[in-house]
């Protein structure tokens, strides 16, 4: 019933606003068109506007520079994505405080006046050909350039020794499990999910006994996974119930999880969680964060690599993450000796 | 038709009327309310995610046991956004602005007494109104309305056991959208063989204002792809209800396995997508079309490049069909595959560069009228361009990797197809009002109007390219469970204010639209000095539009400030309607 309330507000804010613009006259307006003052007013306001419109980009760019993720990416193959990203950025913001500029300055300079005559301009070859010319040559430069950095970043093939890791997402949290001595997974299927196999590894088949499941390390309350830095590492990803996605954006990677089938992605991690802590960028960010967190009375964070889960899965998708650390390559060994093998765990 | 009369009752005139006029209102009507309720929930959440962790009245009051305590549940979170999602894109943005223009606009400016059928025309709304009774009824539902997001995905929208929402809820989605599928398609194929077939002696296809030429191109591309969607929606209520397995294998969910082996859920992204992205194209031709419009009348200059706007117009049209695979770079198709939707996407921004170059020189060199509609269509070609150029960002492959889902795309298509759809829209009902009811809208509301959504506009979606740059996730309930996100507090919060300045400011064109349709000032027959054939007929009006004869078409529809070899406007004013011919001296355009 307080719905109801809310809505009799809104109807008499509705009246309301008729009968004031009635009340100060300004429904007896005679002319049709706009008239030579109003397009004076808005032709300034158009200019005002468009003053908003550029403060509040250059606050944006300024401001919130912060609160974007690192510029350093954490893998090697982000790297060209964020150059790639720089030069289109780069681009398109050249291009919009341009263009924005030239529609609002004309809108303003041919604001009408009575008695002015329109200039009759209908159509030239000369220009059509200008602006079809222009996007498409510097569009095909992007295209070629995109497309090499694509093939860059997809291309595994040729990668030596890759660890391979897979990623198991369910609702809603990610289960792992490495590969273990013989570097293949063992077959897996959800008809075999049963009690403590929970990623329904299928345990007749010889590749699965030295698979390493990712474990709850003694101490933490949640899972780590533990990447080596400098070796490309190959996940295979899968999904038990609906479409998840496994988004790690400081490596500038994603790939979704689909039930049914085995999908692929792989980056090599290029800056260990002790360094990316150590990066301005993350410093500013986590001072800023730990500040704000101080003021609300919360604990202070240390930076972390995360995975997310990025497609939506249902009611606690907001909350489907999963802690990465990278190691260097000496002390991820150390720590992957200390995981258990199937084989160790159903023994 | 003018010499014998039906007897028209209250229900053949309002109600089951089969007048494209009194259609083209009715669509607007639902559309404004439909959009009204899309608009409010995303008020709702807007509060949701600016603050997290305080309660609101209004939340409770609105959502009951799904906001108990004034905090909203994530199921109705989702709720919130699936709808949202789903009654802006094809209520409000597809029927309401396709059928509602579409309707009044293309008998009248094409010199058609009618629509081709009437009947047709009539079903299509009464489908449409149905369905969206449909939709709106799911959200009373005790499991609550559909919430596996507006483009609902399988397994999600399949398992009743992985989401609330995909039970009851999910069925009337999917029932109520086939039908608003059938509706969409009756009106599509109307629109087309109205225009193919019913203009005026003397109106080419080459003399078409640039809104029918939208207009008829959009139902083009509704026609081709509205039924992939419904075989889609098919499929899933066969897997939902008969135990198929066209989208789902190798399923463990609730602590059991589910029998399905064998289907994919990829193929419906596929068929969602192959409608999807043309979709969007649905959204904007027509807002294009009638920006074309209004820019050309108000500027008092002939819309520049005409041909090369129907050109973009066709190939935009094209491309739209070809490129739906970079909704999906990411699903584990192919790179090759990939590679080629890059390519194709990127194509678009040639087409949409040379339409937004064309409409900036439309006005260089007018003498604008700045009433509300030119002003919001001035908006349009603004968002449309800032909205547009993150486009080459997210349909490059290797770029859209890592913003993809995120808040980025928010941004993004929120402002190329959301606000400047709206704009369009808006701008529509601004310059047509008088057409539609013979009376003005209140000028100073309007530009009160105007002003405070181009301010909220901007002040919403801009920042929020940078809330998607810092890699937020789309569809979060909540972003307290990262403290990596916790900067981003006050970003949201800004834009939750700019979005409630937004949704007051709608108050006011609400106000605006409602009295003036019985208290504006009476309108004259031709108020915006137009050349188009709509403004030729009476205030009034009447079934079969013109009271004598349809008038005949002489010339194109931009004869704006033409002057004769001596440098003279032509009869001293600056406009010449379509119905009048070519002068001794005159050169056709």
């Amino acid at each position: 019933m307080k719905a109801l309330f809310y809505i009799i507000i809104f109807v008499i804010i509705i009246v309301g606003i008729w009968q004031f613009v009635k009340l100060l006259g300004l429904t007896k307006v005679e002319n049709q068109t706009a008239t030579e003052k109003e397009n004076n007013i808005n032709g300034w306001l158009l200019l005002v506007f468009m003053g908003f419109v550029y403060g509040l980009m250059i606050y944006s760019l300024i401001g919130y520079k912060d609160t974007l993720l690192p510029q350093l990416s954490a893998s090697a193959e982000g790297h060209h994505i964020d150059i790639l990203f720089k030069l289109t950025m780069g681009l398109i913001l050249v291009v919009q405080f341009i263009i924005q500029f030239v529609l609002f300055f004309f809108a303003f300079k041919y604001r009408g006046i009575n008695n002015r005559k329109a200039y009759f301009f209908a159509d030239s070859h000369k220009l059509e050909t200008i602006w079809t010319v222009i996007p498409t040559v510097v569009l095909s430069g992007l295209i070629i350039y995109g497309l090499w950095t694509w093939n860059e970043i997809m291309d595994s093939s040729d990668s030596e020794n890759p660890l391979i890791i897979e990623l198991y997402a369910k609702q809603f949290q990610w289960e792992a499990r490495y590969a273990g001595q013989d570097n293949e997974l063992g077959n897996a299927n959800v008809r075999f999910i049963k009690g403590v196999n929970t990623m329904g590894v299928d345990f007749s088949d010889k590749n699965a006994s030295d698979d390493i499941p990712l474990a709850v390390a003694e101490g933490k309350f949640v899972k780590e996974l533990h990447l080596p830095k400098d070796r490309k590492v190959i996940f295979k990803l899968r999904s038990q119930d609906v479409l998840h996605s496994a988004f790690m954006p400081h490596f500038r990677a994603q790939m979704n999880c689909v039930p049914g089938m085995v999908t692929e992605l792989a980056f090599t991690p290029s800056v260990t969680t002790a360094e990316m802590r150590l990066n301005d960028d993350t410093k500013a960010k986590f001072e800023h964060i730990n500040a704000l967190r101080k003021e609300k009375g919360k604990e202070a964070v240390e930076f972390d690599y995360l995975l997310l889960c990025n497609k939506i899965c249902g009611a606690s998708h907001y909350n489907m993450q999963l802690k990465i650390i990278v190691d260097e390559q000496a002390d991820f060994n150390k720590w992957l000796a200390t995981q258990k093998t199937f084989a160790q765990i159903n023994k | 038709m003018s010499d014998h009369h039906h007897k028209e009752t209250f229900v053949t005139k309002y109600v089951f009327s089969q007048d494209h006029k009194m259609i083209s209102k009715q669509y607007l009507i639902t559309g404004i309310i439909m959009g009204v309720i899309a608009g409010f929930m995303s008020m709702l959440f807007r509060l949701q995610i600016a603050y997290p962790e305080e309660s609101f009245s209004i939340i409770e009051a609105f959502l009951g046991r799904a906001g108990e305590g004034g905090v909203m549940t994530p199921d109705m979170y989702l709720s919130l956004v699936t709808i949202h999602g789903t009654l802006m894109v094809f209520f409000v943005l597809t029927a309401g602005l396709s059928g509602t223009f579409s309707n009044l606009l293309i008998p009248l400016q094409i010199g058609a007494r009618d629509m081709a059928s009437g009947f047709l025309n009539m079903i299509s709304y009464w489908l449409f109104f149905l369905s969206s009774v449909i939709m709106l009824a799911s959200l009373f539902i005790e499991t609550g309305p559909a919430n596996a997001g507006w483009t609902i995905y399988p397994p999600l929208s399949a398992l009743p056991q992985a989401i609330s929402g995909s039970g009851l809820g999910m069925t009337l989605w999917l029932v109520s959208m086939a039908i608003f599928i059938a509706s969409s398609l009756l009106g599509a194929l109307n629109y087309i063989v109205t225009v193919l077939n019913l203009r005026t002696i003397g109106m080419k296809m080459t003399r078409l204002p640039l809104t029918i030429w939208a207009f008829f191109v959009t139902a083009i591309i509704g026609v081709v792809s509205f039924p992939v969607l419904l075989s889609a929606a098919l499929l899933l209520i066969f897997d939902r209800s008969f135990g198929t397995s066209f989208y789902l294998s190798d399923i463990y969910v609730a602590g059991e396995v589910l029998h399905y082996k064998g289907g994919s859920p990829i193929l419906f992204e596929h068929l969602f997508w192959f409608l999807g992205h043309p979709e969007v194209y649905i959204v904007i031709l027509p807002a294009m079309g009638i920006v074309s419009e209004i820019l050309a009348v108000n500027s008092r200059k002939p819309i520049f490049g005409y041909r090369a706007m129907i050109i973009s117009i066709i190939s935009i049209a094209f491309l739209s069909t070809i490129v739906w695979g970079h909704h999906m770079f990411v699903t584990g198709m192919n790179p090759f595959l990939g590679s080629v939707f890059t390519f194709t996407t990127l194509l678009i921004a040639i087409p949409s560069a040379v339409k937004s170059f064309n409409w900036i020189t439309t006005i260089w060199k007018g003498n604008i009228q700045m009433n509300t509609a030119m002003l919001f269509s001035i908006g349009f070609v603004s968002t449309f361009i800032t909205g547009g150029l993150t486009g080459i960002i997210l349909g490059d492959s290797a770029l859209d990797i890592n913003v993809h889902d995120t808040y980025f795309v928010i941004a993004h298509f929120h402002l190329v197809m959301g606000v400047s759809a709206i704009f369009g829209m808006i701008a529509g009902v601004y310059h047509w009002f008088p057409k539609m009811y013979g009376r003005m809208m209140n000028k100073d509301l309007g530009y009160l109007h105007f002003w405070l959504t181009a301010i909220a506009a901007y002040g919403v979606f801009f920042p929020m390219h940078f809330v998607g740059l810092a890699g937020l996730p789309r569809r979060y309930y909540s972003n307290t469970a990262f403290p990596i996100f916790d900067d981003l507090a006050d970003i949201n919060v800004l834009m939750t204010i700019f979005a409630i300045i937004g949704g007051l400011a709608q108050l006011i064109f609400l106000a605006n639209f409602f009295f003036s349709i019985s208290k504006g000032k009476k309108a004259s027959k031709n108020p915006w000095r137009a050349t188009t054939l709509e403004w030729t007929t009476p205030v009034e009006h009447i079934h079969g539009n013109w009271p004598g004869e349809i008038p005949t078409v002489h010339r194109w529809a931009y004869d704006y400030s033409k002057t004769n070899e001596n440098g003279e406007l032509w009869e001293g004013e600056d406009f010449t309607l379509q119905t009048v011919p070519i002068r001794d001296g005159e050169e056709e355009f």
